[in-house]
C-alpha cells in the first residue's frame, strides 16, 4: 500500500471514522447484541414449540393456569398478563420519548422519561414476581399417577375445579416430614403436602360429586372429564399428591409446561431486571450531565433499543406462553 | 444518529405531524390489537377454534400474525428502523426470519413425528 498517496476518497472508504450503516459503532453492535439474544430466545421458543407438538393433546391450557389477579379472588384469565403486556408497552413508550427528548438535547425531560421506564419496569419486574409466586403456590393440587400423568378434579354438578381441599378426607394418620431438625438427617423426604395420597381417595371414594379431569384434550378443546366409574377406576393409578410447581413436577400438567415457564419467563425476567439495572446507571449519568458534556445522547438511544427489545421479546412470550 | 424521522405509518396512509405524536399513535395502535387479543382469547369464537389451517387452528393464526404486527411496529417505530439505513435494517431483520422459520420448520416437524411415534406405538404412556 503506497500510504503516501493520500487522494480524498480513498480514505475516506479506508482510513476509518466513516459510518456505511449510518450507524455509529456502538449502536451497531448493541445490534449485534441484540440479533444474538434474539437468536436465543427463538431457540427457547422453539423448543417449546416442539415440547408442545410432542404432546399436543395432553399440554395444559394456558387460560386455565394463568386466572389471578392480585388484590382480586375469582377466576380471571389472562387479564392480569394482558396489564403487563400494556404496562412494558407503557414503558417502551416513556423510552421513545426520552430517546427524542435526547435528540432535542432537553435534559429534564430525559430524566424524567427515563424515571418513567424505570417505574414502568419495576413494575413489570414485580409483577412477574408474582405471577411465579402464583404458579409455584398453586391453587387446586392433583394428583400424579404411575405414568407421571396428572390427575385434576372437577365438580360433577358444575363442573368447576375442586381444591383438595374441598373434597379430602381427614385421617388420623402419622405423617411425619423429614427434616434436618427432626435429628435423622440422612433420611431424605420429598416435603410433604398438605393431604396424603391416602386421604384424597378416600375423600374422592366419600363424595359421589368428584369427577377426575384428565390431561387429555378433546375435540371441543376442553380437558377430558371421566365419569364417576372411571374416576374411582383411576385412582388405582394414583401415585402421590401434587400442589404448585416445581421444576419436576407440577398440578397443571405436563412436567415440560412448567419447565418451561420458569425458563422462558425467567430469562426474561432477568433481561427486564438487567434493562432496569442499565437503565439506572444512564438515568444517573443524565442527572450528572455526562451526556450534556459530550454534546449528544446517543447512550440513552442504545439503551432504549435494548429496552425495546426486552419489550419485543415479551410480546412473542406473551403469545405463545400465553395466548396460543 | 438519525435526525430527520419518517412521520407516516400504515404506508403512509396516516402522517403525524411530529416525531413523539408518531409514538403516541403507534402505542394506541399497539393497545387496540393487544385488546383484540386478549378479547379473543378470552372469548375464543367457535368458528375460530374448529376451523384449521396448515394444521393449525384460525385462531392461533391470527394470534401469530398480530403479534408479528406488533412485532413490526416496535422495531420499525420504537427501535426506529424505519429511519435506518435499508442496508442496516436489512441485515438486522432478514438474518434472524431466515434462521428462525429454518428452526421452526425443523424443530415443529420432529415434533410432529415424535408425537405419532407416541400415540401409534404400541408402548403405553397413560398409566
Amino acid at each position: 500500500m503506497d500510504s503516501t498517496v493520500t487522494t480524498g476518497t480513498e480514505e475516506n472508504v479506508w482510513g476509518g471514522g466513516n459510518q456505511p450503516l449510518g450507524a455509529s459503532y456502538g449502536k451497531l453492535m448493541m445490534w449485534f447484541f441484540i440479533v444474538s439474544d434474539a437468536l436465543t430466545f427463538s431457540g427457547f421458543l422453539a423448543a417449546y414449540g416442539f415440547s408442545r407438538f410432542k404432546f399436543i393433546e395432553t399440554w395444559p391450557i394456558a387460560d386455565e393456569v394463568f386466572t389471578h389477579v392480585p388484590f382480586f379472588h375469582g377466576n380471571y384469565p389472562m387479564y392480569y398478563v394482558a396489564f403487563m403486556t400494556f404496562v412494558l408497552i407503557m414503558s417502551s413508550v416513556t423510552m421513545v420519548l426520552a430517546v427524542d427528548a435526547g435528540h432535542k438535547l432537553q435534559k429534564t425531560k430525559v430524566i424524567w422519561f427515563m424515571f418513567l421506564t424505570i417505574i414502568g419496569g419495576a413494575i413489570f419486574v414485580g409483577s412477574q414476581a408474582w405471577e411465579w409466586a402464583t404458579f409455584i403456590k398453586g391453587d387446586f393440587g392433583a394428583l400424579e399417577t404411575k405414568g407421571g400423568r396428572v390427575l385434576q378434579f372437577v365438580s360433577a354438578d358444575s363442573g368447576d375445579r375442586l381444591a383438595l381441599r374441598d373434597f379430602a378426607a381427614t385421617l388420623d394418620e402419622e405423617r411425619v416430614d423429614h427434616e434436618r431438625k427432626n435429628g435423622i438427617w440422612y433420611y431424605k423426604g420429598d416435603a410433604l403436602p398438605s393431604y396424603s395420597l391416602n386421604e384424597v381417595v378416600e375423600g374422592v371414594k366419600s363424595n359421589p360429586n368428584v369427577l377426575i379431569r384428565t390431561e387429555t384434550i378433546n375435540e371441543d378443546g376442553h380437558k377430558t372429564v371421566l365419569s364417576r366409574d372411571e374416576t374411582l377406576k383411576k385412582l388405582n393409578d394414583a401415585a402421590l399428591v401434587v400442589e404448585g410447581a416445581n421444576l419436576i413436577r407440577n398440578e397443571y400438567g405436563s412436567r415440560l409446561f412448567a419447565d418451561f415457564f420458569f425458563f422462558i419467563t425467567g430469562f426474561h425476567g432477568f433481561h427486564v431486571f438487567s434493562g432496569v439495572v442499565i437503565n439506572c446507571i444512564i438515568f444517573f449519568n443524565v442527572i450528572l450531565g455526562t451526556y450534556e458534556r459530550r454534546g449528544h445522547y446517543e447512550m440513552v438511544e442504545k439503551v432504549g433499543l435494548y429496552w425495546h427489545f426486552v419489550d419485543l421479546v415479551w410480546v412473542f412470550v406473551f403469545t405463545f406462553f400465553y395466548l396460543v | 444518529m438519525a435526525h430527520e424521522h419518517k412521520l407516516e405509518i400504515f404506508r403512509g396512509l396516516l402522517k403525524f405531524k411530529s416525531n413523539t405524536q408518531k409514538i403516541w399513535g403507534v402505542l394506541i395502535f399497539l393497545t387496540l390489537v393487544t385488546i383484540v387479543e386478549v378479547a379473543l382469547g378470552i372469548l375464543k369464537p367457535a368458528a375460530l377454534t374448529h376451523s384449521y389451517f396448515l394444521g393449525m387452528k384460525i385462531l392461533n393464526w391470527i394470534f401469530i400474525i398480530l403479534t408479528l404486527v406488533k412485532a413490526y411496529y416496535i422495531a420499525w417505530d420504537f427501535m426506529h428502523l424505519r429511519d435506518e439505513k435499508s442496508s442496516l435494517r436489512r441485515a438486522i431483520v432478514w438474518t434472524p426470519i431466515f434462521l428462525v422459520a429454518y428452526l421452526i420448520f425443523i424443530l415443529l416437524f420432529e415434533a410432529d413425528y415424535i408425537y405419532h411415534v407416541y400415540s401409534d406405538g404400541f408402548v403405553k404412556w397413560n398409566f
